[in-house]
């Protein structure tokens, strides 16, 4: 089998913390799990839009953040082995002839299983665009929204715009090996860390990049090919500044994105599932948190939680047909205790 | 009390506030195409709102975690906020808002 493809009980979309117990309720009866994310880390929502602040509703926990909680999941579900593939998007659903399913992502990675859970949220982490005409004509060609290869930008007179981590790192990294640097920000104070923001200021006075305070209007260039840039700083005439390769980061916010595309009845892009096993319309295909819905849905953690547990159940009897299903506590069970490596003295 | 909000087609539509209740709150209360995709964390700025001209000095200030939100907006003015931080009281009865671009669900 090529290293682009794989074989596994159950794939999950979306790593974020309903995705990651999820794993935890089907390594309990015995399935292993494949998850697909379009971030880069574990965590979704948790770990990229609120790392830093604190959650007060997960039970048993007056209080945790949401990269606490991340990694609390990591650790809890480490003992049965999940696979990552992370920034990669779920593309494709096929149902194949020996009844299994077929995901395919944006990066060319082909995962069979028997099950699929869309754990997915509020869909796809996608970067925000800003609100300019002919944004299309030069996106991927000369305007980007991240950056997978340096090498694609040596040589480069590059605009970089934004306030936060990811603009000034770029600035910072891209800087040594572009032709020319220049940043700009709607204000003249960033967000980033201030290690990094000093570390631009420092070449701005060395003169070895440029700094605007505008916020960015039009786009020149003729065949996706960028030109020049109009800028509009505050109370000030507008002017162009040259540029080659113009990097915006406006952070990011999640679309749909593909999963419309899976044919599962979306009701307001939400996936309605029944609530004695959370599956969706098509057998075979979950869906818990925030991304299904059901009479009485409330978008919380803790839910998602339940819907996960419930989900195995149901899994396990498409990944086991043969074999008969036996409810145990972790309390309890010395082959559960096992499978989560509790060695007898912490039994 | 009540707010008036301006959707993105231009359509002023007359909201029932409750003291203590988010705007942002009261905007997806009543179904309005809004995305507040953090749900009110103050962490991703899709709940961006303009606040009418005779509304802006009558507002708290904006925290520095607000401010810095607003870089991840679009089309940011002077009268921007997010709508999550602003707080219902009987000083805002009658605020009038308009929901930025960007804010799509």
């Amino acid at each position: 089998m090529s290293e682009n493809k794989h074989k596994t009980d159950v794939i999950i979309i979306g790593a974020g913390p309903v995705g990651l117990f999820a794993v935890f309720e089907l390594g309990l009866l015995d399935m292993k799990a494949h998850l697909v994310d379009i971030l880069d880390k574990p965590g979704g929502q948790c770990a990229e839009l609120y790392p830093e602040k604190p959650i007060y509703d997960i039970p048993a926990f007056p209080v945790i953040t949401g990269q606490e909680l991340t990694d609390n999941l990591m650790a809890q579900i480490a003992p049965f082995d999940p696979v990552f593939h992370y920034q990669q998007m779920a593309e494709s659903l096929t149902k194949l002839d020996n009844g299994n399913w077929e995901l395919t992502t944006d990066q060319g990675v082909v995962i069979e299983a028997k099950v699929v859970v869309i754990a997915a949220g509020g869909g796809s982490f996608m970067p925000k665009k800003p609100n300019i005409p002919n944004l299309e004509e030069y996106e991927d060609k000369s305007l980007f929204y991240a950056v997978r290869k340096m090498d694609q930008f040596k040589g480069k007179n590059i605009l970089i715009a934004g306030g936060g981590d990811s603009a000034l790192d770029w600035c910072l990294n891209l800087q040594p090996l572009a032709q020319s640097m220049k940043l700009v920000h709607r204000r003249d104070n960033f967000r980033a860390a201030p290690d990094s923001v000093s570390k631009m200021r420092k070449l701005v006075d060395d003169q070895k990049m440029k700094l605007h305070i505008a916020d960015v209007k039009e786009l020149h260039g003729e065949n996706g090919q960028l030109h020049a840039v109009t800028v509009q700083p505050k109370g000030e005439e507008a002017y162009q500044i040259e540029c080659d390769t113009l990097l915006a980061f406006y952070g990011l916010t999640m679309k749909l994105g593909p999963i419309a595309n899976f044919g599962l009845n979306l009701h307001e892009n939400l996936i309605p599932v029944d609530t004695e096993k959370f599956e969706t319309t098509t057998a075979g295909i979950f869906s818990i948190g925030d991304i299904n819905s059901y009479a009485g849905k409330l978008k919380l953690i803790l839910s998602g939680f339940h819907e996960g547990a419930l989900m195995a159940q149901q899994a396990f009897r498409y990944v086991y047909p043969d074999k008969k299903l036996r409810f145990q506590y972790t309390t309890s069970s010395s082959s559960l205790q096992e499978k989560l490596g509790v060695d007898d003295k912490a039994a | 009390m009540k707010i008036f909000v301006t959707d993105r087609d231009g359509k002023e539509h007359e909201l029932e506030a409750l003291e203590g209740w988010r705007v942002m709150e009261i905007i997806k209360d009543y179904k309005l195409d809004l995305k507040a995709e953090c749900g009110g964390a103050c962490c991703c700025a899709t709940c961006h709102v303009y606040v009418h001209e005779d509304w802006v000095d009558k507002l708290y200030e904006m925290r520095d975690d607000e401010e810095d939100m607003l870089d991840e907006a679009i089309d940011v003015e002077d009268n921007s906020r997010l709508s999550c931080q602003i707080l219902m009281s009987e000083e805002l009865d009658g605020l009038k808002v308009t929901i930025a671009p960007g804010t799509e669900i």
